[in-house]
């Protein structure tokens, strides 16, 4: 699956391990939260990055304890309705400050991803033809948001006392 | 139970109706499918019309000697049946039914032989796309 | 009223231009069907029955005369010349090609106007009591505060993709015109005892498939929290709604299944939250300069008297003129409901018509009520006379304002796909049965509200009387429920038994009138006898039994 970080396609540093399945050698491992919970001090004694999937439905406070130590979380679209995970993202980013890689995948749409942005996810899983230009461009249609998220962004009432 | 397929065009939302290879913009002049495997048939070549994105939702409904079963198939076919100089009703000089039978109307035991001091067709006024003209008067039966 | 600066400008712009690029790539076939289908619905655009439908946005109903002109101008460019006003103070057109609706967009964006979020699974349009600004009895306008939340709503990142449609309504004044309690979320303006005014906050209410009455989820919240408190309200829905079950996905279905404890505990916990960072402030200079756009006209030093009579104005002003807070000013509403007529229609000539009326009297303003009729909020009264007579000339003027002739009705099966049945008709021919006006003032004071299928845009759960379409077999029935009230004393309809068909419903329901007129006491209404004596005798007068003498 093609990943989009920081604007650009990165090659992909974490594998995603279904349950079950063993590890691979070399790769930071990406896991299910059931895995992360029942093998989480070996995982991380033997990763160096080690990273979570969490289904729509899995609220991200349980892995309170575990951020500070977790590379990257993944948060899933089942569906580009199903719209919990830009509060996942956001209580990740802003209650929790988590700063690792927040990334989104699964079936979304490009014009969910400036949404996305805003509210924590920096890395995303896109479709085999999507591109760069698409990506940019979703990211920069609207250019001042009206309301604060977890992005920091300068709204336009703060736009606007500055004036 | 015979059907016939509609969809509606994408780019301007026109309701379409199945005719041969294609799609005709009245019921009278659609094709009607005696039998599921014709139905399905044309069905399935709908479909390269809607992934060539001329059409959306196209869908096969129950007709009976050529008239809708359902009351949203023939309102569907003609137009709203409370502004008969709207839709499809209007633009065609013979009806867009088959058989012209129209939406029926709504009665009740009869009406109260009122003064109706406010006359909605007020004569300089339309609701018509022409823009003048007596408005119609909806199709209220007693 | 609020006034665009660069800001929000070029926020509409900016969405136009994503909306024109989205109906270049679902023309080009990059996107599909299924992925331009939500794309479209957060810009208001719906596939009907006959066409696509544009539904408008109309912030807590109020339009200026050039707004109203330029509705007039898409109605005749792109239309078949006419818009039909909703029961959420919007206005729909039914007849828009997808290719045009980018131009109309461009448009409606050059007076301020838009279709962001008028459908789709997002904060909707924010209504507000139609007598806002105007009523005597308000406590303060609630339209500021409408479009700080409406500000707040746009492009929420974070609740664009909520379980469900999102509805909230503001009013300021202890008697409720905006249906509050039938709302997701609603705020009234409060004053406590200290004399400081703050809002209540309702969660929970809801028409559709099972409607709900709300319930305080906050009972005073500060001026400076209310954002923040709302966003914790959104934030439980996002994370908790029903994902699972399209018809338990409104947060009427939660806030019943926590319960009002459990509810106000969880948003408590986010509201702790969001006002320790502070980023959802709203402090006191936002809050006036809001408040500035709100500022009411200069209202002059006038008599109070009300002029002398012409031609039916009496009967106009009984039911049509409402008090004004202002001496010698009044309130009139304009009624789309004319005998026989589509309830909630109005011609492109008539807006343009209501639209010099406006400029000529210096009216600045003119609401949509989401009983779907009109109102100049600002009215001098020694202007009432000639401006009734002048909406008499335009079909404007039907003296029938809160009567059993102002009936709301969704579109019903004439013009939208999710329909059962259709409601106009029905709502035409109970109109005509009861032209009589002095019938009609006899009868007083009834709601009657229609609609086409168990959605409810008609909003029949709150009707005094409301009538429900159904398919029975492919056959339109109409099931009758009586004693809803979408006022300050909220109530769900009561259904009456078996549906009746489109030959019998009319009747039914003069039947049911009949038995009010029977049975009332003292001033009493249709809604205060049924309230009082319950719906057995309705049910079996409507069913054709004789009223037993014993009530």
């Amino acid at each position: 699956m093609p990943l989009i970080k920081e604007g650009k396609f990165i090659d992909d540093p974490f594998f995603f391990v279904p349950d079950g399945k063993a590890f691979p050698e070399e790769k930071g491992v990406i896991v299910t939260l059931a895995r992360f919970q029942g093998e989480k001090d070996n995982l991380f004694a033997h990763r160096a990055l080690v990273g979570v999937r969490l289904a729509s439905n899995e609220n991200p406070q349980v892995l309170k304890p575990d951020l500070p130590r977790l590379a990257a979380i993944v948060l899933e679209f089942p569906k580009f309705r199903d719209g919990r995970a830009f509060s996942w993202a956001r209580m990740l980013r802003t209650r929790f400050a988590y700063q690792g890689e927040i990334r989104a995948a699964g079936d979304f749409l490009p014009d969910q991803l400036a949404f996305m942005a805003r509210t924590g996810f920096d890395a995303f899983e896109v479709r085999q033809d999507f591109t760069l230009a698409q990506f940019h461009q979703a990211m920069t249609e609207i250019t001042h948001p009206y309301q604060p998220s977890a992005d920091g962004v300068k709204t336009i009432r703060e736009l606007r006392a500055h004036k | 139970m015979a059907q016939m397929l509609t969809a509606n065009r994408l780019k301007d939302g026109t309701v379409l109706y199945w005719r041969g290879e294609g799609w005709a913009e009245t019921l009278a002049e659609g094709d009607v499918f005696a039998g599921q495997a014709d139905a399905d048939a044309a069905l399935a070549k709908a479909q390269a019309f809607v992934a060539g994105n001329d059409v959306v939702s196209p869908y096969l409904f129950d007709v009976r000697d050529g008239k809708p079963v359902k009351e949203r198939e023939i309102i569907r076919a003609q137009g709203p049946s409370v502004r008969e100089d709207l839709g499809k009703q209007a633009s065609s000089s013979t009806s867009p039914l088959r058989g012209g039978r129209k939406s029926e109307g709504f009665s009740g035991g009869g009406k109260a032989g009122a003064q109706n001091p406010h006359p909605k067709n007020a004569s300089h006024f339309s609701t018509s796309p022409q823009g003048g003209g007596q408005e119609s008067e909806p199709d209220v039966s007693i | 009223m609020y006034r665009y600066d660069e800001f929000d400008a070029r926020f509409v712009a900016e969405r136009v231009a994503q909306f024109r690029s989205q109906v270049a790539r679902r023309l080009s076939g990059e996107l599909n069907e299924d992925q331009f289908k939500p794309l479209r619905l957060m810009n208001g655009l719906y596939l009907q029955l006959h066409a696509y439908m544009l539904r408008i946005a109309v912030p807590y109903g109020t339009l200026d005369a050039r707004q109203l002109r330029m509705l007039a101008h898409i109605a005749r460019r792109y239309d078949k010349g006419y818009g039909h006003f909703t029961t959420r103070q919007n206005i729909q057109f039914n007849w828009p090609r997808l290719v045009d609706v980018p131009d109309i967009l461009a448009d409606l964006a050059t007076v301020e106007m838009h279709a962001i979020q008028t459908s789709g699974n997002c904060i909707r349009n924010v209504t507000a009591d139609h007598f806002a600004g105007a009523a005597d009895d308000e406590i303060e306008d609630p339209r500021p505060i409408a479009e700080i939340i409406r500000q707040w709503s746009s492009l929420h990142p974070e609740f664009s993709f909520l379980p469900r449609k999102f509805k909230i309504a503001v009013s300021g004044s202890a008697h409720d015109r905006a249906a509050l309690k039938f709302h997701d979320l609603a705020v009234e303006i409060v004053r406590n005892d200290a004399g400081e005014t703050g809002y209540r906050v309702l969660v929970g209410g809801g028409m559709g498939r099972t409607p709900y009455i709300g319930y305080v989820v906050g009972e005073f919240v500060a001026k400076q929290d209310i954002l923040a408190f709302l966003e914790s309200v959104m934030r439980v829905y996002n994370e908790q709604g029903r994902r699972d079950n399209l018809y338990k996905a409104r947060i009427k279905i939660l806030a019943n299944s926590l319960g009002p404890d459990e509810m106000r505990r969880q948003v408590m916990v986010e509201f702790d939250e969001i006002r320790k960072s502070g980023t959802l402030d709203l402090p006191a200079a936002e809050r006036a300069r809001i408040d500035a756009y709100f500022a009411p006209p200069v209202f002059e030093t006038l008599s109070d008297e009300m002029p002398a009579d012409g031609e039916g104005f009496a009967d106009w002003v009984k039911t049509n003129v409402s008090p004004h807070r202002a001496p010698g000013y009044a309130i009139a509403t304009i009624s789309l409901k004319p005998i026989g007529g589509v309830p909630g229609d109005a011609t492109h000539e008539q807006m343009d018509a209501l639209a010099a009326l406006m400029d000529e009297y210096a009216i600045a303003e003119i609401r949509v009520s989401h009983e779907q009729n009109l109102v100049l909020p600002h009215v001098r009264k020694k202007d009432l006379p000639d401006i009734h007579a002048r909406l008499m000339a335009l079909g404007l003027a039907t003296p029938n304002a809160g009567l059993v002739t102002d009936i709301i009705a969704c579109p019903g099966l004439d013009y939208c796909d999710l329909a059962n049945a259709r409601s106009i008709p029905v709502a035409q021919a109970i109109s005509e049965r009861f032209a009589d006006l002095a019938r009609q003032h006899d009868i007083g004071e009834l709601k009657i509200k229609i609609s086409g299928c168990i959605n409810a845009c008609g909003h029949h759960h709150a009707g005094h009387i409301g009538i429900l379409g159904v398919d029975k077999k492919g056959v339109e029935f109409y099931q009758l429920q009586l004693g809803g009230s979408g006022a300050q004393d909220a109530s769900i309809g009561e259904i009456l038994g078996p549906g009746f068909g489109k030959d019998e419903i009319v009747d039914a329901v003069e039947r049911v009138i009949g038995a009010y007129l029977e049975l009332r006491r003292g001033g009493e209404r249709f809604l205060d006898t049924y309230r009082r004596v319950g719906i057995v005798p309705f049910k079996n007068v409507a069913y054709g039994q004789e009223l037993h003498a014993a009530y």
